[in-house]
């Protein structure tokens, strides 16, 4: 384990931001984190998490596939994609750290996403355990210690310094270019942390949530529930549960005729959105009550049938906060909890 | 499978024949005049005009023909109203293929096929009708129960009264919804025609039309003693990706485009009733 | 209030006289509240609650609600019944099916509020008097309501209801606000620095559409930007004019329409003041048609869809320096 004293943040900062572009947590004026380019001046944020999830940057919200331009009958296909500069994203906290796991399962599998992948050689993750959990906080009903997150690197800060531990070679050769800031070290001092944060998660309101009764073996009786009407009765049918979201991965591809050619991009999508499966012959899920369930059925049952059990949902509680009508997956999965038989 | 999936390929319309007043087949090769690549049959490619949008198609041609590939396609929507608009030598993209296909060097060898299919229905099929007809030393008997609205409705007629029917050892049963002037064969719907037809129940049936008349024609099927894992049929639903990514063509824990289109009954049956 | 507005509900359900409530539901804080229709007693007895925390204009709801068979029951607060009426008045409510009670409100937070203003780990709340204290993972707080109430409440605009068949609790009045102070201060930047404010605000839109499907003056069947056909459908905004766009295109359709609920606002999960441009319409409809508040009544004619011969011409932007 690695120390650094705090009173070298700015130059540790800085000598990873010689190396590679580096993004960390920043208030904004509205006193809200999201995370930023670092550059000098900049100053981590002390709350717990972004707004938005780190999935942006492997998976951003826009991102150009492939460019076309047509000349006549005849059509040329462009590949726009330059070689990715290599990046560091500091502060990840244990949740979307576990995030990027889930990512992987959808992106990597074959056929891989080139995009996706690309993006993920080129980033280091640099996870920072949480101290300070909130109400909304339920990580560990999915088996995260967010006392210590996965990582490339995680890191611990603790009274006047910042703990540091490699978990890959990746995380490594990172540390290797701030060797000349930190020194060797015990973990007493992260030991200490962990045992005190680990008191107040047992404290938290949903320290005693699981999602255990729902999986594939479930599907029908959970989806034939009668709950779901009421559940989704107010829901706005808005997208901001699924942008929040660090493991909604759902996306569309659209054109955009620039004049000089067309782009072909993919975004962010919402199964909450009216058109997401509407095609000309009409649409499977014709009401708000059919896509607010996709979105818990996806989480809670589907992506587990296919990924040995794993849930879509890493417990962050970004909707918990979000939700215009505060509905969310704790509350469905609650309600639905007794129908899982 | 080609590692830049969302990447597409050039394809050039070689050919255009009006089947019906909604549906036309178009032929499509590479730029170098060769298959963009090869399929099984039932697997779908996506289509696109950039600029107008990007559809999943299924590849009616079988992958016996070794020069092209074809696609009927119904006017529908945005992109199929630009795809009927226009002529031979335009150039398209098209990626694939995609899907599980039917399990032609499966489940299906050996067997005596039942085709039912109604409508554009028959697209899929065909795929799977010239495969076997091809390598028809592989399958039992093959029977084709086709119908549409009227005989002007009837997808790649020609081919039917030409090769199909005249291959022996093919029945080919045909319907059409109401009774018109020049047209003396069957008038009816396909469920109940299939119902009259009483096929044997060894068969093994592939079915595809639209939903009302593959729900009917399931019923039929079933009152007639046929199993669920007998029947096949194939799925449409909204896709963006074609490889179980982009999230929207799920049923249940299935995607259409990765996991079927084609699907058994008894698996469909374990799954919501959400398409 | 809560006791005495769930046996009204009661009373009204049990006589038949409605045969459903629109109100708020409980959830797993104390303050996740989620509106919702209560169909019995029972549903009622175990969920129903009215506290600092129920914010959610209920009007919206009311265009589904009140074509559903029978007639609902709805609690509406001063400020929603501003909503309702313009929504009864655009024929988007049908109102012989809705039974409304005035109630009460005395401004109502929200978690996120609660959260800017420094609060951590929410765990209970108690309101007293004019302060809020907050049991939290971290100790005991205590804030001053005023400090704790989002921005809408802050500059309420009204304490009295527009619309009701029955009144609890007392009947406010109209309040002079401040809710205008902030629009001033943009119209007294140069255009570069209302610019820069727009963007620095409208960049960290996530086109998530929880503005617009909240808004009780967006209740069209099918909005342009969920049109295909419209070129403008794009689910994620592609470069800085589309971020523009969106807003600025809404902040002009509800022009007129809009009785700054602050519901837009409220919703936003990136903090954005979208209620900032709503207002400088209202305040600009308030200068050249004289003081109009849409959804006041049910009948009169909006600046906007009227025409007099005092109505200003399009010549007062120039005028006006560009403001």
């Amino acid at each position: 384990m690695q120390k650094l004293s705090l009173s070298k943040l700015d130059q540790f900062l800085e000598a990873m931001a010689a190396h590679q572009a580096l993004y960390l947590p920043v208030e904004d004026h509205s006193g809200q984190a999201k995370f930023q380019r670092w550059a000098p001046g900049v100053q981590l944020s002390s709350t717990l998490n972004t707004v938005r999830s780190a999935k942006d940057f492997f998976f951003p919200q826009t991102e150009d596939l492939v460019n076309f331009k047509l000349r006549g009958k005849e059509i040329e296909i462009i590949d726009p994609r330059t070689e990715h500069e290599d990046f560091v994203v500091f502060g990840v906290r244990g949740c979307d750290a576990r995030s990027f796991t889930i990512l992987d399962k959808v992106f990597l599998a074959d056929p891989v996403d080139t995009y996706y992948q690309s993006r993920r050689e080129h980033g280091t993750i640099v996870s920072l355990a949480c101290t300070r959990p909130e109400e909304t906080c339920f990580c560990t009903s999915f088996g995260i210690d967010p006392t210590c997150p996965q990582g490339d690197v995680t890191c611990w800060m603790e009274g006047d310094a910042l703990y540091l531990t490699a978990n890959t070679p990746k995380g490594e050769a990172l540390l290797a270019q701030v060797a000349d800031l930190t020194e060797a070290c015990g973990d007493e001092a992260v030991k200490a942390q962990q045992e005190r944060v680990s008191a107040i998660l047992k404290k938290l309101p949903l320290a005693n949530f699981s999602t255990k009764s729902f999986g594939g073996q479930v599907l029908m009786e959970v989806f034939d529930s009668e709950k779901w009407g009421t559940l989704s009765e107010s829901c706005l049918g808005c997208g901001t549960c699924t942008f929040v979201c660090p493991t909604c991965q759902c996306y569309d591809i659209k054109d955009m005729d620039t004049g000089h050619g067309v782009q072909r991009f993919r975004c962010w999508d919402s199964c909450m959105y009216s058109d997401f499966t509407r095609m000309a012959h009409g649409n499977p899920r014709l009401t708000q009550k059919e896509r607010f369930r996709q979105r818990f059925m996806h989480k809670l049952v589907y992506f587990p049938a296919n990924n040995n059990g794993e849930y879509g949902c890493v417990g962050c509680g970004r909707c918990l906060s979000k939700c215009p009508i505060s509905m969310n997956i704790v509350k469905v999965a609650k309600a639905l909890e007794g129908d899982c038989k | 499978m080609n590692t830049e999936t969302l990447i597409p390929k050039l394809g050039v319309v070689t050919d255009i024949r009006i089947d019906t007043p909604d549906v036309k087949t178009f032929r499509v090769v590479g730029l170098d005049g060769k298959k963009v690549f090869e399929h099984m049959p039932g697997q779908c490619a996506m289509l696109s005009i950039p600029g107008v949008g990007e559809a999943m198609f299924s590849i009616t041609s079988s992958p016996t023909n070794e020069d092209f590939m074809e696609f009927s396609i119904k006017k529908c929507g945005c992109l199929t109203n630009w795809l009927h608009a226009m002529d031979v030598g335009q150039q398209i993209t098209i990626r694939g293929p995609y899907g599980n296909g039917f399990p032609v060097e499966g489940a299906l060898k050996g067997k005596d096929l039942l085709f039912i299919a109604g409508g554009i229905g028959l697209a899929p099929l065909r795929s799977v009708i010239n495969y076997v007809r091809d390598k028809r030393q592989n399958y039992g008997s093959i029977q084709i129960v086709y119908g549409s609205r009227s005989k002007e409705d009837l997808v790649d007629y020609q081919e039917i009264l030409d090769e199909w029917m005249a291959d022996e050892g093919i029945q080919v049963n045909l319907t059409i919804d109401r009774a018109q002037e020049g047209w003396d064969g069957h008038v009816g719907f396909v469920p109940n025609f299939v119902k009259e037809l009483q096929p044997d129940l060894n068969k093994t049936v592939l079915l595809c039309g639209p939903p009302i008349m593959i729900k009917f024609t399931l019923e039929g099927l079933k009152e007639l003693g046929f199993s669920e894992t007998q029947v096949y049929t194939t799925m449409e639903l909204r896709m963006k990706c074609g490889v179980g990514k982009c999230g929207r063509c799920n049923i249940g824990s299935k995607y259409v485009c990765k996991d079927g289109p084609v699907f058994r009954f008894d698996q469909l049956d374990e799954l919501p009733n959400e398409y | 209030m809560q006791a005495a507005m769930i046996s009204r509900a009661k009373e009204l359900l049990q006589g038949g006289q409605v045969q459903r409530v629109l109100g708020w539901k409980t959830g797993e804080f104390v303050y996740d509240i989620t509106p919702a229709v209560f169909q019995s007693v029972e549903e009622l007895e175990a969920e129903f609650v009215y506290n600092d925390f129920c914010g959610n204009n209920l009007s919206k709801y009311l265009i589904k609600e009140s074509r559903q068979p029978g007639k609902v029951l709805v609690f509406l607060k001063p400020c929603d019944t501003y909503s309702f009426n313009q929504l009864v008045k655009e024929h988007r409510i049908l109102r012989d099916n809705v039974y409304v009670i005035g109630v009460p409100c005395e401004g109502k937070t929200d978690g996120e509020t609660l959260k800017a203003a420094g609060v951590r780990g929410i765990l209970g709340l108690q309101a007293q008097g004019d302060r809020f204290l907050v049991e939290t993972l971290y100790g005991s707080q205590e804030l001053e309501k005023a400090q704790a109430l989002p921005e809408r409440c802050q500059n309420c605009k009204s304490k009295k209801h527009v619309a009701y068949d029955e009144l609890m609790g007392e009947e406010g009045q109209v309040l002079q606000s401040g809710r205008f102070d902030m629009v001033e201060k943009l119209e007294a930047m140069t255009p570069d620095e209302r610019f820069n404010f727009w963007r620095g605000e409208l960049s960290r839109c996530i086109r998530c559409n929880a503005c617009r499907n909240v808004c009780p003056a967006c209740s069209c069947e099918k909005c342009v930007f969920d049109n295909d056909n419209s070129g403008v459908a794009q689910k994620a905004a592609a470069n800085s004019f589309e971020e523009n766009m969106f807003h600025i295109i809404r902040a002009f359709h509800v022009a007129g329409r809009c009785t700054d609920c602050g519901e837009c606002s409220r919703v936003c999960p990136q903090n954005i003041p979208l209620h900032l441009l709503n207002r400088k319409f209202i305040k600009d409809i308030d200068t050249f048609y004289g003081d109009y508040q849409a959804g006041e009544d049910t009948e009169s004619r909006a600046p906007l869809t009227n025409y007099t011969e005092g109505d200003v011409e399009p010549s007062i932007v120039y005028q006006r320096g560009g403001n």
